[in-house]
């Protein structure tokens, strides 16, 4: 039996969210998407870290992935686009650098989402350290869980993924990269 | 000291890590589409990207601290500091600019370049001012990677081929003389040493060696006796080649001034 558990962070993280003032505005920010991974929303993702209200302007604190991730400007956008159409027009993006995102961030649920979209995430390497891929790094491949898995490339699509493939399905498939 | 040098001093400071950054990476993306293998191509397309963003990371402070000191003028941003500065304004190590050559030429860089970076910026974190110290704590994850990319090459080439070997052993002996220039420091880079903010990069040099010999043994390669040294970059006398590259990297954004898409 699995017994789920939840790291630190996770459970900081929700405590913060919970206690939120204003959780309709959570709510309202789980529309935006990593748009590399659009089935992770950026709480997901875990680089959203805070939103907060001064006066009429809303404050949205995300952090970067990886420091060239092309993302950050999108997200940037989409996340003043879904306030728009909900008649919030004042709203400032934030983003900091320092506590650095980790994928430890991520929430339980967006790993699951991670796996059935067919990238596995950072907690799915079997052997060794997650963040220190080597060529004996083994994945559980996200299409058939075989652990039978080698590395091809630890720099994959984008900065955040390495490429794998499995030796049972013989698909490729990428891993999220523990950082 | 006043008040207005220091930060001076450190717009400078930080900008010059932003030219180490961007011209390295500017050079990286050079391989785009044209590395040995599909899965190499988009590592090194990786590895530029993150370069770039350092860059970013770098020069948008440096923009916040700009428009701190002069209110008065137009606000400059990132973009300011990476297209609109002339060959003279930058003030990169000259390894970064040096042109990619062959594959071997690029991995020796990358594995000096990289290994330097690893020690710089674990000492960065411990900078007084917490926007470096920010910016050296996101970047030194990345980091990892590329050090750990970039050994393997050295490992793979150095302990190949009877030309692999040969193609790296001249690439160290040519690139050697440029290494010497990021561990001085000049006057502006010794007083922000004094007020804990930059790195004295003058006591990195023992450990670099030492990581930097491990590698190129193990690689059966051997590192080159210090016959020469160029140096200038940090006052911003450069070789031919930096030009080249800005004419390049900033040919679109001069051209259509603003443009936005």
């Amino acid at each position: 039996m699995i017994i789920p558990t939840k790291n630190l962070y996770q459970y900081e993280r929700e405590k913060f969210r919970r206690n939120s003032s204003i959780p309709e505005l959570w709510q309202l920010l789980d529309e935006v998407k990593d748009p590399e991974i659009p089935v992770l929303s950026l709480w997901d993702m875990g680089i959203l870290k805070d939103i907060s209200k001064q006066g009429n302007n809303i404050i949205v604190t995300i952090t970067p992935t990886y420091s060239g991730c092309p993302a950050m400007d999108i997200i940037t956008e989409d996340i003043q686009g879904v306030f728009d159409i909900n008649d919030i027009y004042e709203c400032t993006v934030n983003i900091e650098l320092s506590p650095a995102w980790t994928t430890d961030w991520m929430t339980q649920e967006g790993r699951n989402q991670l796996r059935s979209y067919g990238i596995a995430p950072p907690n799915d390497v079997i052997n060794g350290e997650a963040g220190k891929l080597t060529n004996e790094t083994q994945v559980l491949c996200p299409h058939c869980k075989s652990t039978d898995t080698h590395m091809v490339s630890e720099f994959g699509s984008t900065a955040c993924k390495a490429l794998f493939q499995c030796n049972q399905c013989k698909e490729p498939f990428d891993l999220f990269k523990h950082i | 000291m006043t008040k207005l040098n220091n930060t001076q001093d450190l717009i400078t400071y930080v900008a010059r890590l932003g030219d180490d950054a961007i011209v390295f990476g500017h050079r990286i993306s050079e391989w785009v589409s044209h590395a040995p293998f599909l899965e190499e191509d988009i590592a090194l397309g990786n590895v530029a990207l993150d370069f770039i963003g350092h860059a970013q990371m770098y020069y948008s402070y440096a923009a916040k601290l700009s428009n701190e000191e002069n209110t008065n003028a137009t606000p400059m941003t990132e973009d300011d500091f990476a297209y609109l500065r002339n060959e003279r304004e930058f003030q990169n190590h000259l390894i970064n600019e040096l042109p990619n050559g062959n594959f071997a030429d690029s991995v020796v860089r990358q594995v000096l370049i990289d290994l330097y970076n690893k020690l710089y910026v674990d000492a960065l974190k411990k900078s007084k001012d917490k926007t470096l110290a920010a910016i050296a704590e996101k970047s030194s994850k990345e980091i990892l990677y590329h050090c750990r990319r970039s050994q393997e090459w050295m490992l793979r080439l150095g302990d190949g081929t009877d030309e692999s070997h040969q193609k790296m052993q001249t690439a160290l002996d040519n690139i050697w003389g440029y290494t010497h220039e990021i561990f001085e420091l000049d006057d502006t880079e010794q007083c922000l040493v004094d007020a804990g903010i930059a790195v004295d990069s003058t006591v990195l040099k023992t450990q670099w060696l030492q990581n930097v010999t491990a590698i190129v043994e193990q690689a059966t390669l051997s590192i080159p006796t210090d016959k020469w040294a160029v140096r200038g970059g940090r006052e911003g006398y450069h070789t031919e080649n930096l030009g080249h590259l800005l004419t390049e990297m900033q040919f679109v954004h001069r051209s259509f001034p603003g443009a936005k898409w």
